[in-house]
C-alpha cells in the first residue's frame, strides 16, 4: 500500500534553510582584542568561516625604518605583549648576527633565563585565558597571580613590568640585580605551586576536557603546511624547537625536553603549554647554577655599546661616541640576515636588510601568531559554533604580532 | 648550512639562478621571476631539497633600482623555507615591477604550500606585488578602501587617510531610521550619521 502522506514530504514538509550569517569580533571577549570572525551557519555548525586579522595594524615594519636601529627595541617590546622578552632578545640576536657580535658568556644566560621568564610568563597567559573563556574563572586567577610572580622579577630586573625595551645590540641595559637568581629560585617554586593547584581545578574537570578533547584537530602534516611553529605545532606531534635543533645562545649546553602532542586537539595545545613550563623551569634552574655572578654583559665594542656614563661627562672621546650612537646610531655593516629564535609561541624570525647606515633599510617580522591564525579557518569550519572560543583561545593568537 | 640545495639548483636550473651567496650561513638564491613557480615546486618535490615548511615571505623595496634592465625589477620578494626532515633552510630572492611597480606580479605557490596564502596577501597589501593564481587575493592588514602600499619606499610615513564616511541613505537602499540596530548615538561604524534638522524630509 502506497504512504499517504507522499506529495507531502515532497513539497510542502520541507523547510527553507537559508544560511545564517554571524559576525564575530572585532569586539568579542573571546577574540583578544582584534579578530573578526565572519561566520555561515547551518543551524549551530560552521559551514564558511572568514577570519579578518589586521586591527591591531600598527605599521611596525614602516616605523622601524624612520630610527636607528637601537630604536626597534621599544617597537620590539609591543608585538608580542605577553613575552616582550624574546622579542628584544630575538631582534637583539639578529642585528648581533649582521655585525658578526657575540656576546659575553654572562649575558647569554642573562638572555636565557629572562627568555625562559618571559615563557612562563606567555604560557601562563595562554593557559588561564583558554580557561577563562571556558567559564573557569578561579584558575585564570591562580595563573595571574603565577604571572605576577614572573613580572616582579623582571621589574626588578627591568624596571618595567610590561614592556622593558631591555635588550641591547651588544649586551643587555644592565647587569643582572644582585638577588636575581634568589628571586628566580623562590619564583619558580611559588609558580609551580600555583600551576598545580590550577591544574588540578581544570584537568579534572569534565566539562573542561570534554570541551577541550577532540575539538580542533590538526594534523602535523597539515600544520607544517601551515607553517605553524610553536606550541602548536609541537601538540601535532612534531618535535620542532628551534632551542633543541638549532641551539643558539646556550641552549646546547642546557639540558630539557620537548614535549609533544598526539593528536594535535586543543587539549593537547594545552597540555603541551603546561608541559613546557615545566621545562622552562627545568632550564631556568640550570641557568641560573651556571651564570657567573660578575664578568662583563655588554661586548667591549664600542661602535655599538654606548660608553660609560661619567666617561661620557668627562672624556671628549667619550661624549662623541655616546653622541655618533644616540644621533647616528651604530652602523650596521650592510648585508641581509634572516635570524629565527624560539618564543612563546613558536619560531620568531627577523629579517634585516642594512644598506651600512645607521637606519635599518629593512626589518621584517616574521611572527609566529600570523601564520597559526592563517590556520583558524581549517580548524573551525566544520565545527560548532561554541567551539570556537576553545578552539581561538589554545591558538593564542596575540594582536599585537599577528598584526605587525 | 645546506649548500648542496643550492649546488642542485645551479645544476638543475642553471639559467635561472641569478646569483647565489651564504652569507651570515643563509643561503640565498636569487632567481628569474618567470622560474619562481617552476623552483618552488622543485625545491618541495625533491627528495633531496623536501622544503615542506612555508616560513616566510616578505618584499623589499628598492626604489632607486627600478628600470635598470641587469638589475632586475624594483621590487625584491624574499622567500624563507625549512625542511623538517633535512633540518636546512634556503631563501629565495626574485625581483619584479619597473619604477612604477607596474608590472608587478608573480605565480601564487599557495597551492604548494597553504600557508603561503596569507603571507602573499600580505605582501599584496603592504608591497604592492599581484600573485597570479592566488585564491582570494585582497588586503589582508589594511581596509579595503585603503589606497596605496604602505612598505613602498615612496609611500610617506606620515601620510593618513581620510575615514570612511557613513552609508548614506542611498547606499543603505532602507531609510536610515529602518536600520537595524544600533542608534545613531552609539557611533557604529555601520550605524548612521547623527541625526540633524537638515536630514529632515521633505
Amino acid at each position: 500500500m502506497e504512504p499517504l502522506d507522499l506529495e507531502l514530504e515532497e513539497s510542502e514538509l520541507e523547510l527553507p534553510a537559508e544560511p545564517m550569517h554571524l559576525n564575530m569580533g572585532p569586539s568579542h571577549p573571546a577574540m583578544h582584542g582584534t579578530v573578526r570572525i565572519v561566520l555561515e551557519l547551518s543551524g549551530e555548525t560552521i559551514v564558511k568561516a572568514d577570519v579578518q586579522i589586521g586591527h591591531l595594524h600598527r605599521g611596525f615594519e614602516k616605523m622601524c625604518e624612520r630610527g636607528t636601529w637601537a630604536q626597534v627595541f621599544p617597537y620590539a617590546d609591543r608585538l608580542n605583549y605577553v613575552s616582550p622578552m624574546l622579542n628584544n632578545v630575538g631582534y637583539a640576536l639578529a642585528v648581533e648576527k649582521l655585525c658578526d657580535i657575540q656576546v659575553p658568556e654572562r649575558c647569554q644566560w642573562y638572555r636565557m633565563m629572562l627568555g625562559e621568564l618571559a615563557r612562563i610568563s606567555d604560557h601562563l597567559t595562554s593557559t588561564g585565558a583558554m580557561a577563562m573563556e571556558l567559564g573557569a574563572f578561579t584558575p585564570f586567577l591562580w595563573f595571574v597571580k603565577a604571572r605576577e610572580i614572573v613580572w616582579d622579577i623582571l621589574e626588578e630586573e627591568t624596571g618595567a613590568r610590561l614592556t622593558h625595551s631591555f635588550g641591547r645590540i651588544g649586551g643587555m641595559a644592565a647587569p643582572p640585580t644582585k638577588d636575581f637568581k634568589e628571586l628566580v629560585r623562590g619564583g619558580v617554586v611559588q609558580i609551580l605551586t600555583l600551576v598545580e593547584e590550577g591544574e588540578k581545578l581544570l584537568l579534572k574537570n569534565r566539562i573542561f576536557i570534554d570541551r577541550l578533547e577532540n575539538v580542533g584537530v590538526m594534523s602535523g602534516k597539515d600544520a607544517i603546511g601551515l607553517g605553524w611553529t610553536g606550541p602548536c605545532l609541537r601538540a601535532s606531534g612534531v618535535a620542532y624547537d628551534i632551542r633543541k635543533l638549532h641551539p643558539y645562545l646556550k641552549y646546547d649546553e642546557v639540558d630539557f625536553d620537548v614535549p609533544v602532542g598526539k593528536n594535535g586537539d586543543n587539549l593537547d595545545r594545552f597540555l603541551i603549554r603546561l608541559a613546557e613550563l615545566r621545562q622552562s623551569m627545568k632550564i631556568l634552574k640550570q641557568c641560573s647554577e651556571r651564570m657567573a655572578d660578575d664578568g662583563p654583559v655588554n661586548v667591549d665594542d664600542p661602535r655599538v655599546i654606548l660608553p660609560p656614563k661619567n666617561e661620557v661627562y668627562t672624556t671628549i672621546e667619550g661624549t662623541i661616541q655616546h653622541f655618533k650612537l644616540i644621533m647616528e646610531g651604530a652602523k650596521v655593516p650592510a648585508g641581509e640576515v634572516y635570524s629565527y629564535t624560539e618564543a612563546g609561541n613558536g619560531e620568531l624570525g627577523f629579517y634585516l636588510v642594512s644598506d651600512g647606515s645607521g637606519t635599518p633599510y629593512r626589518v621584517r617580522i616574521r611572527p609566529p601568531c600570523f601564520q597559526i591564525t592563517g590556520g583558524l579557518q581549517q580548524l573551525i569550519t566544520g565545527t560548532m559554533l561554541s567551539d570556537i572560543v576553545p578552539t581561538f583561545g589554545s591558538l593564542n593568537m596575540i594582536g599585537g604580532e599577528c598584526d605587525h | 648550512m645546506s649548500e648542496a640545495v643550492l649546488a642542485k639548483l645551479k645544476e638543475t636550473f642553471a639559467a635561472d639562478i641569478l646569483e647565489t651567496h651564504s652569507d651570515h650561513g643563509d643561503d640565498t638564491a636569487r632567481v628569474t621571476p618567470a622560474s619562481w613557480l617552476a623552483i618552488s615546486e622543485f625545491l618541495r618535490n625533491d627528495a633531496g631539497c623536501d622544503f615542506d615548511m612555508f616560513i616566510d615571505l616578505c618584499g623589499v623595496d628598492y626604489p632607486s633600482r627600478g628600470g635598470v634592465v641587469d638589475a632586475g625589477g624594483r621590487m625584491e620578494v624574499v622567500m624563507h623555507l625549512y625542511s623538517t626532515t633535512k633540518k636546512h633552510r634556503v631563501r629565495l630572492k626574485t625581483r619584479v615591477g619597473d619604477e612604477d611597480m607596474a608590472g608587478a606580479d608573480l605565480d601564487s605557490v599557495t597551492h604548494i604550500w597553504p600557508g603561503a596564502n596569507w603571507l602573499e596577501r600580505e605582501v599584496y597589501d603592504m608591497s604592492g606585488v599581484t600573485f597570479k593564481g592566488h585564491p582570494d587575493l585582497r588586503r589582508i592588514l589594511m581596509y579595503p578602501e585603503f589606497e596605496g602600499h604602505p612598505l613602498l619606499k615612496d609611500y610617506p610615513a606620515q601620510r593618513t587617510q581620510p575615514l570612511i564616511p557613513y552609508r548614506t541613505e542611498d547606499e543603505a537602499g532602507v531609510p536610515l531610521e529602518k536600520l537595524p540596530p544600533f542608534r545613531a548615538d552609539e557611533g557604529m561604524s555601520f550605524g548612521r550619521r547623527p541625526f540633524t534638522e537638515t536630514d529632515e524630509p521633505s
